[in-house]
């Protein structure tokens, strides 16, 4: 197997570690119009992300602002850091077009033991979307509603499987 | 600054007094222990002289050295070795909870192979009690084997009294001393072990040389057959140089165990003290049976390697639980076992002095570590409950 240049110590990116060393948009936006919470503290990742919600000229929906606050491991801070990077000023529905390859991608790849850190990320924005959807009461997508469904079926799995230790 | 290594646990750097007397078994002192010739009597020679040094510090004969590869190998060899001499006499084996990788796997093999395996609980400390080994064996038990010092957490076991119960009723017992030997002064007559387990990368010696001592007359199977080397308990080529060095490694430890730790325990302690004035911060393993390069602690909200990383951003290179766990996302096994949550065990960090560990360097650790924990936990969505 031919080593990687760009991994550092056969772990992380030098760009994962830039990112993990100072990660952008971190804290908490007060009165947030949406809140995404993912991971389970017993798995040992938690991610909280936050949305405001702004109107593009067109009257179209944009991520206006966005922060995130994360219990866990080097993958889940910067990829919780490089979500936000992705959807600041995007449109709601090109945000809900991010995927974990994106993420993977922005952070110049990560170890695959790690990749579930992506999908924690994607899966965070989901739900701070759908949670702004809900909150105003606004007709729900599709395929949003299908997203939310997947994500709420695993936390469920995941809470029953460690629920002795909670 | 330099970069600190506290991480002597995972492994340590080569004395240089060792790597010198190693230079002429990697040279000219390259001949085969079992040739006939000079070139390979004098590699007999060398090899046996390091097996009376190394025997000489645990109180052993010398035939009851057998060299080997690692500890890993050795520990494998003493369990399956004992349970396939000795499957006639019973099929049940006594481990602990907070055994290394090695002794447990080998086990859980074991079972796939029909033998029963009772894993001793720990309490808070880490500590096994001689009470629930007593009651652990059986007509069938043909082997105790527990853990001498925690690997992660650095405590030391009552392997006195361990072995001792063992004797009694005529059982084997085996010790794992990978991180007390040469630390700690062990008498294998005296604690009643029959077999025990050491390695020589952790005392400062190089990489690719371990040993299981053997007591005479112990029933045990090789696990590698061959040319016969070993007593016909490990055939191989000996890794002469490695050897060398390991037996050059114990020599040093036997001058200086006293002194260093002595020096050890006083960093330790005051790291310890420090450490402890973070808020939500906690020691694990037992504040006075422990290792006296050993601090292990877990902090509230924190995640290890998060930890881990920043510290080493920092220039300080510490570990999680072990090394050999980095690889794996499990929560470390000792940690539970010794009934921390697992969000608790995430959180740990393991801190391992050795023998160019300085008071600077354990300054420099104590100064640098508040401000990393906070900054994880800034990030962290739990801060507000951090002092819960």
């Amino acid at each position: 197997m031919k080593a990687d240049n760009n991994i550092c110590g056969g772990l992380y990116t030098k760009k994962v570690l830039e990112i993990f060393k100072n990660p952008h948009n971190y804290g908490k936006i007060k009165n947030a119009d949406g809140i995404g919470k993912v991971g389970n503290i017993v798995c040992g990742d938690v991610m909280w992300l936050y949305i405001k919600v702004g109107l593009k000229k067109d009257k179209k929906e944009f991520i206006k602002d966005i922060k995130f606050e994360t219990f866990g491991c080097v993958a889940a801070i910067s990829t919780s850091s490089i979500i936000t990077d992705l959807a600041k000023g995007k449109k709601i529905k090109e945000a809900l077009k991010i995927s974990k390859d994106n993420v993977i991608k922005s952070l110049g790849g990560l170890p695959k033991i790690k990749y579930h850190c992506s999908v924690l990320a994607v899966d965070a924005l989901v739900e701070a979307i759908f949670d702004y959807f809900s909150k105003n009461k606004k007709k729900i997508p599709a395929d949003l509603q299908k997203k939310h469904d997947i994500i709420q079926k695993s936390k469920e799995t995941i809470e029953e499987r460690y629920k002795e230790w909670a | 600054m330099k970069n600190i290594y506290l991480d002597y646990a995972a492994t340590t750097p080569v004395d240089k007094r060792i790597v010198k007397a190693m230079l002429p078994y990697l040279a000219e002192g390259f001949g085969n222990t079992m040739s006939l010739h000079s070139f390979g009597q004098e590699a007999k020679l060398a090899l046996e002289n390091s097996r009376q040094t190394i025997a000489d510090l645990i109180n052993a004969q010398p035939n009851e050295i057998v060299f080997t590869s690692s500890a890993t190998e050795s520990n494998n060899l003493a369990l399956k070795g004992i349970a396939f001499a000795n499957k006639n006499k019973g099929n049940h084996i006594i481990i602990s909870s907070i055994e290394h990788p090695c002794i447990a796997e080998s086990a859980k093999w074991l079972k796939r192979q029909g033998f029963k395996i009772t894993e001793l609980q720990v309490d808070k400390y880490g500590l096994v009690s001689p009470e629930d080994v007593k009651k652990a064996i059986t007509k069938d038990t043909i082997l105790v084997s527990v853990i001498y010092a925690s690997n992660e957490i650095g405590t030391i076991q009552d392997v006195a009294e361990i072995g001792k119960i063992c004797k009694k009723r005529g059982i084997y017992f085996h010790t794992d001393a990978s991180q007390s030997f040469g630390k700690i002064m062990i008498d294998v007559n005296k604690m009643n072990i029959d077999l025990l387990t050491a390695s020589s990368h952790k005392i400062c010696g190089p990489k690719g040389a371990g040993l299981l001592y053997i007591k005479e007359g112990v029933r045990i199977e090789p696990l590698l057959h061959g040319g016969g080397q070993e007593n016909g308990m490990r055939s191989s080529t000996i890794n002469l140089a490695a050897i060398v060095g390991f037996a050059k490694a114990v020599e040093i430890c036997k001058k200086e165990m006293v002194g260093e730790n002595k020096r050890l325990e006083k960093l330790r302690d005051k790291a310890i003290k420090e450490i402890l004035k973070i808020k939500g911060s906690h020691l694990n393993g037992h504040p006075k049976k422990r290792l006296a390069n050993n601090i292990n602690m877990w902090f509230d909200f924190v995640e290890g390697e998060s930890l881990v990383i920043q510290l080493d951003l920092h220039g300080i290179a510490c570990s999680t639980g072990s090394a050999c766990s980095s690889a794996t996302l499990e929560p470390s096994h000792v940690l539970l076992a010794t009934g921390l949550k697992p969000q608790e065990a995430h959180g740990s960090l393991r801190i391992s002095l050795g023998r160019w560990t300085t008071e600077k360097e354990i300054n420099q650790l104590i100064r640098v570590l508040p401000g990393i924990v906070k900054r994880i936990r800034d990030i962290s969505p739990f801060k507000k409950h951090e002092s819960r």
